[in-house]
């Protein structure tokens, strides 16, 4: 393909074309300010429907047996979704930087690398309902049980490939000299990763990790076949059901009644505060990956 | 780059008696775990086909190719066609694409193009906000607060363009709850902004800038430069992440499901009728299915795990072909 230049029509004025580019310019500020209002839009409308719900006891209850009801609270909801999520990131975070290891460290000149990477770019597009029939059909249908762990197997599916191409990106931009020179002092390649390379780019890595966390704690189809329900907190990772605030956003959501639609955007605020803690946790620790490689 | 560097020869002026080289095992040992570790990806994808296929078996016996060439999908008479729920899902990701992709071309460029380079970090954080919230919560404010504000200027585009033909077809139908695959596409297009934003503002950033600074050399307005350079240069960069957009529209459940209105059998133009989707009916019908039901449902699953895989095939081979280009000068 070639890359056309621009065809300089001289009988058409530089007025014109001028006025063409002002007016793609415009265009293309306007494309920004078009995104910017559903941004703007959905955060407000959240902040200012969820604010008023927030209580002592939304934090504190147990959630309302009736949809009509007025009472109730998001304990066992944001109980779950820590559980959940942390029980997910435990397992996804570290395998996928093992993985990610072995794709740069060990993998990278060989086709199987190749293959893997290849995959882990297709997986990282794999929909999140799939994950959640996936663990289904795998799990909840051979034990007949539902709980946080299955969930959490399900989001850490969706977590994985995402922490090994990050991890692998990162790995990447540390640069050989500082591994030859480990290995010139006589460490073996294992101690050299874990002592020279994994802490130029620790903090690369864990912002990356932290953004995966981030989407995995607002996922709801890979949660709703897995995790069961339930009314009262479950702090239990294997036993009996447990529930999530995305579970009970779209729950709720669905409701007619207008105190469920309440709580709704009462645990639709909570997530997002969670949400956001951890992308603005993950922007901090990728400063300080910049700042570190900057030196 | 050649990583597998064997360890300095000073490695075996060891001690005499000391066979095993201290760490030896531990060295194994690490890259054994990784490797594994790495496997699981292609372990988690076969399980992932293995398991539901599996399940949907049954429902694709009894069904055979009419599972998705049959418009008539009646749980309770065992008739499982999904091909409205197909049509669905094409129509809504269709109208997500048609509205993102200017506007995230736009934005691409308004980064790293238009934008004082002090602005251009904080817009592309903002547009980043987008990709962070939740789907769910896409799916509240579209239910609630979206679909509502929008029920009557529905009602009046589907009167001002009543026999017009083709538009008069696409904006026609009965907004009752606005409900329709016209908001559901509205929905999803906002959800996909973000990821063709940033996929596209990496490969413009990567054009030549002797290439911009050529063309302006040769006098060409901003926005000639633009199109005869940054355009040209990330066209299958841009290709690609709309693959990338499409896959996301195509899977995306939890806020169409919302905002799609759930009504089966309808293939139709017309964007403000109610419908259903591939992704959306496993939600709302997984609840209630038994036997044949739930396996159908499964097995739209396995459809969509099998659509979005090739598809991010496809935009995977875009990104390649881009990234031989990089740096290339154009011929």
């Amino acid at each position: 393909m070639t890359a056309v230049l621009p065809t300089l029509e001289p009988s058409r004025s530089r007025g014109i074309r001028k006025a063409r580019s002002a007016f793609a310019t415009v265009a293309i500020v306007g494309a920004f300010i078009v995104a910017l209002v559903p941004l703007v839009l959905i955060i407000g409308y959240v902040i200012s429907r969820g604010v008023s719900v927030l209580s002592n006891s939304f934090f504190n209850d147990d959630i309302a047996y009736s949809a009509r009801a007025v009472s109730g609270g998001m304990k066992p909801a944001i109980i779950g979704t820590l559980l959940i999520t942390g029980a997910a990131t435990a397992m996804a975070v570290p395998l996928g930087i093992l993985g990610g290891i072995w794709l740069n460290e060990y993998g990278t000149p060989r086709r199987l690398a190749g293959l893997i990477r290849f995959l882990a770019d297709v997986m990282t597009g794999v929909p999140s309902i799939v994950m959640g029939l996936f663990v289904y059909t795998f799990l909840v249908l051979k034990t007949q049980e539902t709980n946080a762990f299955f969930g959490a197997i399900a989001l850490a599916c969706l977590m994985l490939p995402v922490v090994i191409r990050t991890t692998e990106e990162m790995l990447r931009l540390v640069p050989l000299d500082q591994r030859e020179a480990s290995m010139a002092l006589g460490s073996r390649k294992a101690r050299t990763i874990m002592r020279v390379v994994m802490p130029a780019s620790l903090p690369g890595i864990i912002s990356g990790a932290l953004l995966a966390v981030a989407r995995a704690a607002g996922e709801t189809a890979p949660l709703l076949f897995t995790i069961g329900f339930t009314f009262s907190a479950n702090t239990s990772l294997f036993n009996g059901a447990n529930t999530a605030l995305p579970v009970q956003i779209f729950g709720n959501a669905n409701s007619a009644f207008p105190a469920a639609q309440d709580r709704a955007w009462g645990a639709a605020l909570t997530l997002i505060v969670i949400v956001f803690v951890f992308t603005i946790l993950a922007r901090i620790f990728s400063t300080l990956y910049v700042r570190k490689q900057r030196g | 780059m050649a990583l597998d560097l064997e360890p300095p020869p000073t490695r075996h002026l060891t001690p005499l008696g000391t066979e095993r080289q201290p760490g030896s095992i531990a060295d194994g040992t690490f890259r054994a775990v990784a490797l594994l570790s790495a496997l699981m990806v292609l372990a988690v994808l076969g399980l992932i086909l293995y398991s539901t296929t599996n399940q949907a078996w049954a429902a694709f016996e009894h069904e055979g190719i009419s599972f998705l060439t049959s418009n008539s999908w009646y749980p309770s008479k065992l008739e499982f066609g999904a091909l409205s729920l197909v049509w669905g899902t094409l129509l809504i990701s269709l109208v997500a694409l048609l509205i993102a992709v200017p506007i995230s071309i736009g934005i691409a460029l308004f980064i790293t193009e238009v934008a004082p380079t002090r602005l251009r970090k904080p817009v592309v954080y903002v547009i980043d906000l987008l990709a962070t919230i939740p789907s769910v919560v896409y799916g509240l404010w579209g239910l609630l607060v979206f679909a509502p504000a929008v029920l009557g200027s529905y009602q009046s585009l589907a009167d001002t363009f009543s026999g017009v033909p083709v538009i008069g077809t696409l904006l026609d139908g009965t907004p009752v709850s606005a409900r329709s695959f016209m908001t559901a596409g509205i929905i999803l297009a906002i959800m996909v902004v973000p990821i063709i934003t940033s996929i596209s503002r990496e490969v413009f950033a990567t054009t030549p800038v002797a290439m911009k600074e050529a063309s302006l050399a040769l006098g060409a307005t901003r926005w000639e430069m633009m199109r005869g350079s940054v355009l040209p240069h990330g066209r299958n960069g841009v290709v690609s992440a709309i693959l990338i957009g499409l896959g996301r529209a195509i899977g995306e459940t939890i806020a169409v499901v919302l905002v799609i209105g759930s009504v089966q059998n309808e293939i139709t133009l017309h964007l403000f009728n109610a419908g259903d989707s591939m992704a959306s009916v496993i939600v709302t019908q997984f609840g209630e299915a038994q036997g044949l039901h739930r396996s159908a449902l499964i097995g739209l699953g396995v459809i969509l795990f099998l659509v979005t895989v090739v598809v991010g095939i496809i935009a995977r081979v875009f990104i390649a072909r881009s990234d031989r280009r990089l740096g290339i000068p154009a011929r």
